[in-house]
């Protein structure tokens, strides 16, 4: 009964709707990219989209008027495609509203006809009308000033505990020689006797020069 | 083995005092990261596929074995010999070599600090990848938000997110603009932990290196395995080795196997000499040079494979959507039924469309889309990691994981390469004594490190990255190449071949055989030389342009430009000063050795000849028969 209804109106008005008209809009479904396997396929199935779109516009489409019947939305020009023409009459049915009330109105309740559907902005395309971007949802503190702080951090002090340990290091090897001198002196005063010959210690008492060494001189080439 | 302490040769006081690797895995792991940097990554798939795949093997494996291996043999064998970092080796060889040392010290600092550059857009890049969605994913919206931030939709997310957030590029190298603070504060931490590292020299380079060398080829692997498994794949490979003999003919691809294999391996920049003068003196290396130069080869072609499956991947991606778009135009004019074309369908869909309906269908612009274009699509350098593969990540599934694992592989790649460069630094600073003995070794590499990043602040203008390829192209390139010529030459004609063969037989317990002697005598020299001229020859025939990342899509509107006069300059001096040190020590030391023969009265001047390195080790270094 809808589908002649429709019929009827759309053929009274045909002038009023048509491709490229004044405040028509044309409107373009992606059913079965945006519901996938679930799709129905089928041509009452669609008409039953077009219709259940049809007339929830013209409930959410004028909000100021009285107007909340679903004959004053005339669509034409419908495609496999699955895309139409609309226009949006007054309730006299003589012209049609103008195209940026459509458009403002479009625009604000765009959300709620796409979850109405499960569409999005590009399953329900509404040419010539620009969708508004949802901004990205930002932190109030950038993830990556988090991440660096906490190693910036970490290499800080690092760097502090290993400059520490170093000086430590350092100061404990300074005391050594001063008691490894010690011993060293009192060691030179004693002689070891081993079988009762005495044992010079070899290398305390200044440097000696070994032959061998001394003919490696002439290994060496003038320049 | 009783031997009387001769007078020690100055110096010397500190070789038993001298840092030592705490075991041999240390020090080869140590070489193996220096060796193998972001260069193996995102350098040699792009030379691999650009100069026809798996041909290319073929320049790259002979310039490997004449060119690559014989030169990292003797930096190793000098290093260990002499133990002296660079500075200190070629003094003892001839002190009218001493620039080389000084050059290649030059040469380390100036890589350094732009290097560690490099690091600090990786480590931005990693801090940033711990979110989802990533934050290149998407476009900012504009003020009204009803579209996209014009710059961002002219290009793409990605290189939005590089250009724009993360450089602030400038229109010009003229136009230097203002610092920018995030990447600022990524270059301290950079150095920071660079500092935390080098702190102690190799005594904490050492601990460090377990894990900064290993890891790399940790995540390697598990992008191999990722990589093999997405759909693309393989065509990405196939694409890669598919041999293309034609392109052997062009000079180009010789000269770019050389210069390759050469900054590959790291050469003439010191590093490795400094390394192994902290081994023992009897340590095979030869053996270590021959293993850690197959170790990089094979480590660039394992990263090709993990690079060009998911390239693969990503260009396979790229078409399938282009071919999407196209059937969306085609559905949105024609009126067909949501869904109706499949990928497979179009090609027949469009024939039949073009014989129906031409004219709408021209006036539709589709785009042409052939995989071949979108694999064409390659890039080398930060391209290739900041634009391409960041882009084919979100098209993974996981996302920000792998761009965990991405980054922090780049990041400890370029960690490992630049406590070779340090090291290059350090230790001939060390051991000139240039600060009293008593100065813990600490403050030298607080010192050092802190210099490099005040300098290296100027990388971190909107204008750095163009400062960065100016630093890339000319200190880094023909220097080397000059120093690694007087290297071999010194080493070969000046210290003598046969003494360098003793000392190698000393060291490893075998003489080198005729391979070395004669890639050492001829093979080589002959080559840096051809090197060098063919480097002159096509930087004066390709004049000094300024590019931003030539191979992939434009941020703003790329124009090819002509550095300014004043940038030529620096570009002249960053290329000769470092190598002006050769002839310019050699030439100081001259009237030296003049006035010390005159005073002499002629006679035969102990003390300023070349340095007999046989005398110069401890006694317990000392190689001759007569030992034990």
């Amino acid at each position: 009964m809808w589908w002649l209804l429709f019929f009827l109106v759309t053929a009274i008005r045909a002038e009023l709707c048509q491709p490229d008209a004044e405040n028509a809009f044309k409107v373009r479904l992606s059913i079965r990219t945006a519901l996938g396997d679930k799709a129905v396929s089928g041509e009452p199935a669609k008409e039953y989209r077009i219709n259940k779109v049809v007339f929830l516009w013209s409930v959410k489409i004028s909000p100021n008027r009285r107007t909340r019947k679903i004959s004053h939305v005339l669509l034409c020009n419908i495609t496999q495609r699955v895309s139409f023409w609309f226009v949006v009459t007054d309730p006299t049915k003589n012209y049609t509203l103008p195209a940026d009330e459509i458009q403002s109105a479009i625009r604000m309740n765009r959300n709620r006809i796409n979850s109405a559907f499960s569409l999005n902005d590009q399953t329900l395309e509404f040419l010539k009308i620009p969708s508004t971007l949802a901004p990205p949802t930002d932190p109030s503190v950038p993830i990556w000033i988090i991440i660096f702080g906490v190693v910036f951090c970490i290499v800080i002090v690092a760097i502090t505990l290993l400059v520490l340990s170093g000086i430590r290091q350092r100061r404990r090897k300074n005391k050594e020689p001063s008691e490894v001198d010690d011993t060293e002196d009192k060691s030179e005063n004693t002689i070891t006797i081993e079988n009762g010959i005495p044992c010079d210690p070899l290398d305390t008492k200044g440097w000696h020069i070994n032959d061998t060494f001394m003919t490696e001189d002439e290994r060496l080439t003038p320049l | 083995m009783a031997s009387a302490p001769g007078p020690d040769p100055p110096g010397d006081s500190s070789e038993d005092e001298r840092p030592k690797w705490d075991n041999k895995l240390q020090y080869l792991l140590s070489c193996v990261g220096f060796a193998v940097g972001l260069g193996n990554i995102w350098r040699f798939p792009y030379l691999c596929q650009s100069h026809g795949g798996g041909a290319f093997l073929i320049p790259y494996l002979i310039a490997l074995a004449f060119e690559g291996i014989p030169l990292f043999h003797i930096e190793l064998a000098i290093g260990q010999r002499l133990r002296r970092g660079s500075v200190g080796v070629w003094k003892a060889i001839s002190p009218y070599l001493g620039g080389v040392g000084l050059g290649c010290f030059t040469a380390s600092f100036l890589i350094s600090l732009y290097y560690n550059t490099v690091l600090t857009w990786v480590l931005w890049y990693l801090l940033n990848s711990f979110q989802h969605p990533l934050p290149w994913s998407t476009c900012p919206l504009n003020l009204n938000q009803t579209g996209f931030v014009e710059e961002c939709q002219g290009s793409s997310s990605v290189s939005y997110f590089w250009y724009r957030q993360t450089l602030n590029i400038t229109a010009d190298i003229d136009y230097s603009g203002s610092i920018q603070w995030r990447l600022l504060v990524c270059l301290a931490a950079c150095w920071a932990v660079l500092y935390l590292c080098v702190i102690r020299g190799i005594e904490s380079t050492g601990k460090v290196i377990y894990f900064t060398a290993l890891f790399p080829y940790l995540v390697l692997t598990i992008f191999l395995i990722r990589g093999l498994t997405l759909p693309g794949a393989t065509e990405g490979l196939i694409y890669l080795f598919t041999p293309n003999m034609q392109t052997l003919q062009s000079p180009r691809v010789w000269l770019d196997a050389a210069t390759q294999i050469f900054f590959s391996l790291s050469l003439a920049f010191g590093g490795h000499i400094a390394l192994a003068s902290y081994n023992p003196p009897r340590n095979d290396c030869e053996k270590d040079a021959v293993t850690i130069a197959l170790i990089n080869s094979m480590t660039s072609l394992y990263a090709s494979i993990a690079v060009f499956s998911v390239l693969g991947f990503k260009a396979a991606n790229d078409y399938g959507h282009c071919l999407d778009r196209n059937i969306l135009s085609l559905t949105n004019e024609f009126d067909f039924p949501d869904q109706s074309i499949s990928r497979d369908e179009y090609a027949a869909v469009l024939t039949h469309l073009n014989a129906t309906q031409p004219e709408r269908l021209a006036g539709l612009h589709l785009e042409s889309c052939r995989l071949q274009d979108f694999l064409d699509k390659s890039a080398s350098g930060t391209g290739l990691a900041f634009i391409v593969f960041t882009e084919a990540i979100l098209h993974m599934p996981g996302a920000p994981a792998w761009a965990v694992l991405f980054f922090s592989m780049l990041f400890t790649l370029g960690l490992s390469s630049m406590f070779g460069n340090i090291e290059g630094v350090i230790t001939p600073l060390l051991d000139m004594g240039v600060l009293p003995r008593w100065v813990p070794k600490e403050i030298l590499t607080g010192t050092v490190c802190l210099l490099c990043f005040l300098v290296a602040t100027c990388f971190t203008l909107q204008s750095g990255n163009y400062w960065l390829e100016v630093f890339d192209k000319y200190a880094a390139s023909l220097n080397l190449i000059i120093f690694a010529f007087f290297e071999v030459i010194g080493v070969v004609y000046v210290y003598g071949m046969e003494r360098f063969c003793d000392d190698i037989e000393w060291m490893t317990g075998r003489r080198p055989g005729l391979y070395w002697r004669v890639t050492w005598k001829v093979i080589s020299p002959l080559l840096l030389l051809t090197i060098f001229v063919a480097y002159i020859i096509y930087q004066v025939w390709t004049a000094l342009s300024m590019a931003e990342n030539s191979q992939y899509k434009q941020f703003p509107s790329r124009q090819e430009k002509s550095y300014p006069g004043w940038v030529q300059a620096i570009c002249g001096l960053l290329s000769f000063l470092p190598a002006l040190l050769v002839p310019g020590v050699a030439m100081a030391q001259l009237p030296i050795w003049r006035r010390r023969k005159q005073k002499r009265g002629g006679q035969p001047d102990m003390e300023n000849r070349p340095r007999e390195p046989m005398a110069s080790p401890g006694p317990k270094d000392r190689p001759s028969s007569r030992e034990e």
